[in-house]
């Protein structure tokens, strides 16, 4: 009988703990349908006045690689520039990246500006090959294991501490099991 | 030509000119921002009923029929060049599903990992209203407590006190 009014309590208490776990969560972070598929099939031309572009060959060709997809007109992709540029330096691994919804022009001058960490790049005009990505917000960077399945996807801007934390990792753990 | 009319007549072939240069120019931007009805109405209806049912992923409580999100527009130009090429609808929602996850769709589909989300309210309601009917029956079904007569003894002491609370008070 006790018992009875300790209920409504509990379940009060309970609510109250799910309901602050909620507003922690990032309504943002959308959980990619694409984890642990194959990239889609693409054929992309590289940025303007750039050399190799971006195929989906390119990432099924054995070795881990991260693809990061970043437009000029993406302030936060100013954000993130620098950890890959840093992370190009250390030749750890292929980074690639795909040009969303640019102009040529504007790409070219802001990979001129800023620098160029990608071994590769694609230019998606259209942004139809960033839809078969999944793609809904740039800056997004996705971690591709040596078959050229997509392992991670990370919403928005790469930190040094998401680079060391989580991106990098992972790379290496991938990197093992081979 | 009239003199009156050199300026005008300028004018228009500057506009032509700049036309004729600038066209190939807005046709490339045009290609992925394009955003016209599809010319068969039936299919036009059914890509209109689609952009309802879709979530704009940027703003996320839209759909793309309500939203002017750039990546909302293109997805309204894809579904509608899918209808297009003759898809129908069910493949086209799957095509952007593969893509996106059953997050681009506004109305979560029944499967096991949404049972709760679909079922718990009703649940739920039933649950309370078990309790509520529960805690009625309880309290009718209750005899109403009614207090026992006094004993002999008890009347006897009762009118000992009153009689002698009534001789203090006078």
């Amino acid at each position: 009988m006790r018992l009875g009014y300790i209920i409504p309590f509990v379940l009060f208490f309970a609510l109250a703990v799910a309901l602050y776990v909620g507003l922690g969560l990032k309504p943002r972070d959308i959980p990619s349908a694409l984890i642990d598929k194959p990239v889609p099939e693409f054929n992309l031309a590289p940025v303007k006045d750039h050399k190799l572009g971006l195929k989906s060959a390119d990432l099924k060709a054995g070795e881990v690689s991260i693809v990061n997809i970043f437009a000029s007109w993406c302030g936060p992709c100013r954000v993130e520039h620098p950890v890959f540029m840093a992370l190009a330096k250390t030749g750890e691994v292929a980074l690639h990246g795909i040009n969303y919804k640019d102009d040529p022009d504007n790409a070219s001058n802001w990979l001129a500006r800023y620098g160029n960490p990608y071994d590769r790049t694609g230019a998606d005009r259209n942004g139809r090959v960033g839809i078969d990505w999944g793609v809904y917000g740039v800056p997004e960077t996705f971690v591709i294991d040596q078959e050229g399945r997509i392992r991670y996807k990370h919403v928005g801007i790469v930190s040094q501490d998401d680079m060391k934390n989580k991106i990098l990792p992972l790379v290496r753990e991938l990197k093992e099991k081979k | 030509m009239n003199a009156a009319f050199r300026p005008l007549a300028a004018l228009i072939v500057g506009f032509v000119f700049a036309a004729a240069v600038l066209a190939p120019i807005s046709e490339v931007r045009a290609q992925s921002t394009i955003d016209k009805p599809l010319e068969n109405p039936v299919d036009e209806k059914r890509a209109l009923a689609l952009h309802k049912l879709l979530r704009c992923l940027v703003c996320q409580n839209q759909s793309i029929s309500d939203s002017n999100a750039e990546l909302a527009r293109d997805l309204r130009v894809l579904v509608r060049q899918r209808i297009g090429m003759g898809s129908t609808d069910e493949e086209t929602i799957a095509y952007l599903v593969d893509r996106y996850g059953d997050w681009v769709l506004l109305d979560p589909p029944v499967k096991a990992t949404t049972y709760v989300l679909w079922f718990g309210p009703a649940i739920m309601f039933v649950l309370a209203l078990i309790g509520v009917i529960g805690f009625l029956r309880r309290n009718r079904t209750q005899p109403t407590i009614v207090p026992a007569s006094l004993t002999v003894q008890e009347e006897a002491r009762l009118k000992d006190l009153l009689d002698e609370s009534g001789e203090t008070n006078k």
